[in-house]
């Protein structure tokens, strides 16, 4: 097993580490709370020489990513970091990217989207842009997020798609904890030298990329992007098992806690799985089957494994950070069900709580009012779809 | 133009990348045209100023002379029939069925 060394360190923190020991041939970006630390603390690398950078300032998260499309496809391994708002600004050039096949990483603190300008928590910016093509991975704590990043490089340029690895903004980005870093030469050797395909500085072989596609073709290149989401997943998880394997530490698509013999489940995504952890723990000591499925990988959504890890469980809620303003259940809870239902096997208690928007806290006691609910539903009783959780009426 | 056979989305390069360089030539450009511009080369006094002016340059010259139109990248736009100085016009616009 590799080395790993035991530091204190915010989740913007560790993500930057992660960018440092990565050592990506360009990152652009433009600050914004709360994820301005990360590339803040990456400048700093390059200005004091720790990396072999070319760090582009601009002038905004349109040109952020524009300068990444642009140095991806000259062939460069490429990274940037936003949230919330710049996330929005940068959202006609996330399709680009991902049409384009190009393999950007980018560290994404979930923040509320405004109005009303909200500079805390939820989900609502990462889910806005859930259908841009880019794999979404999410972090339930600043460990997660760090190895989140390593693992996102390899991943991407396998599968020839765009990384988005999210942490929850203040909650994990700000918080200080104790994670291990492995060791510099480790991080290199794992993410290894980018392998090139066609790339527009090769002089040898001239390309054009993003030329017109008409109704004749654009159909097919979608096909193909489509593709290689499905094929993904078997990339994230062949990358994951190489991690664990190297540095002791594993990953899935999901996480399932307790969930083997549970009655009821709560999935989830981002740093409150921790909670809801917590909270089964102490739920399971008073007799109560609990469990709890932490979503990793939300893009591409685990359909098939996702039914077969729940199908046993007799009542479900799934907890969004993000409303879809669709007069019905959250992003989340709506690709849970679509996978439940496919599947004659499972059960059709599914419960949603709509929680945490724009940074409302969420205690131990609301994720046992969750669970609560559940355990009504059990006995019979009939329970309001959906709940808006911690809302004042 | 004649039917291309079209590949499938699994044989097609990845993102849509075009290979090689200058592959521009190969869009042919003329099935936009709704007219094409027809010589009269009895009238033609070889000015040049269709030439000059054809934006796609799909005027065909042989030996000094204008020869004819290159109809594969010809839009049809007419700027040749219209610049042309000779009185009556050396070259006509006629209707295209592409046939």
């Amino acid at each position: 097993m590799a080395k790993t060394n035991i530091v204190a360190r915010t989740g913007n923190e560790a993500m930057a580490e992660a960018m440092r020991q990565i050592n990506p041939d360009v990152v652009a970006a433009y600050p914004i709370t709360p994820a301005t630390e990360i590339v803040q603390i990456f400048a700093g690398y390059v200005a004091d020489g720790l990396v072999d950078t070319e760090f582009v300032p601009v002038e905004s998260e349109h040109s952020a990513m524009s300068a990444c499309i642009g140095a991806s496809a000259a062939g460069g391994r490429i990274m940037t970091g936003t949230s919330s708002q710049g996330l929005a600004l940068m959202a006609e050039m996330l399709y680009i990217a991902s049409g384009l096949r190009l393999p950007i990483v980018m560290a994404d603190v979930n923040r509320a989207l405004s109005s009303p300008i909200n500079i805390h928590c939820d989900h609502s910016d990462t889910m806005m842009v859930k259908d841009a093509g880019w794999i979404q991975i999410f972090s339930e704590n600043a460990q997660e997020a760090y190895d989140n990043m390593i693992q996102a490089v390899r991943i991407a340029e396998e599968a020839l798609l765009p990384v988005i690895v999210t942490t929850d903004g203040f909650i994990i980005s700000h918080c200080m904890e104790r994670i291990e870093i492995i060791d510099d030469k480790d991080v290199k050797n794992f993410v290894g030298e980018k392998k090139l395909g066609n790339y527009l500085l090769n002089v040898d072989k001239p390309i054009t990329i993003g030329a017109m596609d008409l109704p004749d073709y654009y159909f097919e290149h979608k096909r193909q992007h489509i593709e290689a989401m499905i094929e993904s997943k078997d990339i994230i998880l062949s990358v994951a098992k190489e991690f664990s394997g190297l540095f002791g530490r594993s990953y899935g698509l999901f996480e399932v806690y307790r969930l083997e013999d549970a009655d009821c489940a709560i999935v989830l995504m981002g740093s409150t799985v921790g909670t809801a952890k917590a909270v089964a723990d102490n739920l399971r000591e008073k007799g109560i089957k609990a469990g709890v499925l932490g979503l990793r990988v939300f893009r591409p959504f685990p359909k098939e494994e996702i039914a077969q890890a729940l199908k046993n469980i007799k009542a479900i809620a799934v907890m969004d950070r993000s409303d879809s303003m669709n007069a019905q259940e959250g992003p989340v809870c709506l690709e849970v069900k679509a996978s439940l239902f496919d599947d004659s096997a499972s059960p059709n208690n599914v419960l949603n709580y709509i929680y945490g928007l724009g940074g409302r806290e969420v205690r131990i006691e609301d994720i046992e009012s969750v669970y609560k609910g559940l355990g009504e539903v059990i006995k019979g009783k009939s329970k309001n779809k959906i709940t808006y959780l911690g809302v004042r009426e | 133009m004649a039917k291309e056979k079209k590949k499938g989305w699994k044989a097609l390069t990845k993102g849509g990348v075009i290979e090689g360089g200058g592959t521009a030539k190969e869009f042919k450009t003329g099935d936009w045209r709704s007219e094409r511009p027809i010589l009269l080369s009895e009238k033609c006094i070889n000015c040049l100023a269709c030439w000059m002016y054809c934006p796609d340059s799909a005027v065909i010259m042989k030996d000094g002379k204008v020869a004819g139109f290159d109809y594969d990248y010809c839009k049809g736009c007419g700027i040749c029939a219209h610049e042309c100085p000779v009185k009556g016009k050396a070259i006509k616009m006629i209707p295209d069925n592409h046939g």
